[in-house]
């Protein structure tokens, strides 16, 4: 198989050109942190692994920094629509039942979780 | 039934509906047929997660009858393939991972009950990379898929196993979505053919979200015809997905006559720089010159800012994946952690242990460029760059009907050659990543071997102008043969 040379203009990066090392890495703490606000306990053995990753992607997307969007509106959505409303009607039956079959612990309809308050 | 049987396999969903119309054999026997033939694909190329053998004889008995009683339903007894991320009602919906293992659905996907409705025969759901988030099904929990070209290849990603289903011919038809090439590649490195549609121009209603702003449901068919069959039935309005599109749905099939000539076709210049594998530009400029011969004009377009696609997408993806993917939290659905701690630990344990390392990778890319501090500086600015980029799309089809050029940079690649860095994975979807920030619809067809092995025609169309590039498909495919070779059989 032919490997794929990476295209210069996005394997070279539009990077810093002071620093051609990572230019965005992240700390071990910050990664931790991350992980915490995505409620993520990550393995301790795959950490570093996981801290190298993530700092190359970030460095990777760092690149969009050169783009000139002053004036740019965001773009939040593909077509030009608006939110959609409709009636404010009942229109599913209750399948509480059948939908709770899925749920790893229930008791009489309530879905069961470790204690919150002592 | 007879000496027919052998070739069953080998028929297109267009030429199967045909053959059941004229009694040439029955759904059942199609059906029998197409589930032993899987059966023992299974252990070489692991293209289902789960078969559905019970349910698909029950469906095809019912498909004779309605036939023999005179309903004539446009997919009548035909089968078909879902991906596993298609709700399906009473049946296991894993979407590649851990953390769904056990989740079966009590609803069907709109994409599944129109399907259905129509007649089709499920035989199955066929093995993705977790939560769609791949390009060589390697992040699948369940294992990857083998390319039936080269069982040590990938069949690409992330709609891999309904890729190598359709290429190894144990199925005309499967499902897939299409988040930032998840059809289109695996199409191309599979010799099959993969249909993105316009975003909204298709239900995501049951499909498991990964990045809603991008998500879009096609098919991977044989032929370009097939793929406009079954758009037909898949696409339209449904109430259920606040972001489908009322827009009338034209048919498909018999738009397909529409000829080349006199059709503008744009080549950007980034489609073929130096990523782009010598023999797969070699294919692509042929077809691009039979295009040419049929009357159409080829004319060079500028996306300026078509380099900024991938890490633009590297931040909205994992940005709403980050936010789709908080639901599984191991209290209403999915899987739980044994003996938690406390409720914290419950919720951290559970992601921890259901989420795969890439799946885990995109959702902390998605919190951190969310997060306090970093917002403007990646998030909003990369929905800047998505609004040039759409920009320089539109700016585009103001002088051409069809963006044409490779899927994919090379031919299918070795499983575990990608798997170290993920930046390399990423940029397998360099070509297919715009049409999605866009909202294009999007085609990947056979358009030659290189080394043996298939390369992918792209064709990128306005918004909702699939008939245009089903047609140019279509047509090409009446001037060439790309897409009726297959592999051999590997087991």
């Amino acid at each position: 198989m032919l490997p794929l040379g990476l295209p210069e203009h996005l394997g070279g990066l539009r990077r810093g050109q002071e620093n051609p090392e990572h230019l965005v890495s992240l700390t071990k703490d910050q990664v931790q942190h991350i992980a915490t606000l995505a409620r993520l306990k990550l393995d301790d053995a795959e950490f570093d692994d996981v801290v190298d990753k993530l700092s190359r992607i970030v460095d990777f997307v760092d690149q969009l920094q050169v783009a000139a969007t002053d004036h740019v509106l965001p773009m939040a959505h593909p077509l030009d629509t608006s939110q959609r409303f409709r009636a404010d009607e009942v229109t599913e039956e209750n399948k509480r039942d059948e939908i709770q079959k899925n749920a790893p612990k229930v008791e009489n309809g309530y879905y069961l979780v470790p204690k919150v308050i002592e | 039934m007879g000496q027919d049987t052998d070739a069953l396999h080998t028929r297109t969903l267009t030429e199967l509906a045909n053959a059941l119309r004229n009694g040439e054999f029955s759904s059942r026997e199609l059906t029998e047929h197409l589930l032993q033939r899987i059966h023992e694909s299974q252990d070489r190329l692991n293209a289902f997660i789960t078969v559905t053998a019970d349910q698909a004889l029950q469906q095809a008995d019912a498909a004779d009858k309605a036939r023999a009683n005179g309903n004539k339903e446009s997919l009548n007894g035909l089968p078909i393939v879902h991906k596993d991320l298609f709700c399906t009602k009473g049946v296991l919906t894993t979407c590649g991972s851990h953390i769904l293992g056990n989740f079966v659905s009590p609803y069907d996907a709109t994409v599944v009950e129109r399907i259905s409705a129509a007649g089709a025969v499920m035989l199955g759901k066929t093995n993705m990379d977790e939560f769609a988030m791949g390009s060589s099904n390697e992040t699948s929990y369940y294992g990857p898929v083998m390319n039936p070209w080269d069982t040590r290849l990938s069949p690409g990603g992330s709609s891999g196993g309904s890729a190598a289903a359709v290429a190894a011919r144990l199925v005309p038809a499967g499902t897939g979505t299409d988040t930032g090439g998840s059809i289109r590649q695996p199409a191309s490195l599979t010799g099959t053919v993969g249909l993105k549609p316009t975003y909204g121009r298709v239900s995501r209603y049951g499909m498991v979200a990964f990045a809603s702003s991008l998500d879009q449901a096609g098919v991977i068919t044989r032929s370009a015809e097939d793929a406009a069959l079954l758009l037909g039935v898949m696409a339209g309005y449904d109430e259920r997905d606040s972001t489908s599109v009322d827009h009338p749905v034209p048919d498909y099939v018999a738009g397909l006559d529409k000829p080349i000539k006199g059709l503008k076709i744009g080549i950007v210049r980034q489609h073929f720089d130096e990523g782009l594998d010598a023999g797969c530009e070699q294919r692509v400029k042929e077809a691009l010159a039979v295009i040419k011969k049929e009357g159409a004009t080829l004319i060079e377009v500028d996306l300026p800012n078509i380099d900024l696609s991938v890490p633009t997408y590297y931040v909205v993806a994992p940005a709403e994946c980050s936010s789709n993917l908080s639901r599984f939290d191991g209290v209403r659905f999915g899987r739980r952690t044994d003996n938690p701690e406390d409720l914290l630990d419950m919720y951290c344990s559970s992601r921890g242990e259901g989420f795969g390392a890439e799946v885990q990778r995109r959702i902390m890319t998605g919190t951190y460029v969310l997060s306090a501090g970093y917002y403007d500086a990646y998030y909003l600015k990369a929905q800047k760059v998505r609004q040039l980029i759409s920009e320089d799309f539109k700016q585009a089809f103001r002088n051409v009907d069809i963006i044409a050029g490779p899927t994919a940079p090379t031919t299918a690649f070795a499983l575990g050659e990608k798997t170290d860095d993920p930046i390399t994975m990423y940029l397998n979807d360099i070509y297919t990543i715009g049409a999605n920030l866009a909202g294009l619809p999007g085609i990947s067809i056979p358009c030659g071997l290189v080394d043996g092995l298939p390369a992918g025609l792209q064709l990128i169309g306005p918004h909702f102008a699939e008939e245009t590039i089903l047609a140019c498909a279509h047509q090409y495919q009446q001037l060439s043969d790309w897409h009726k070779q297959g592999p051999e059989d590997v087991w």
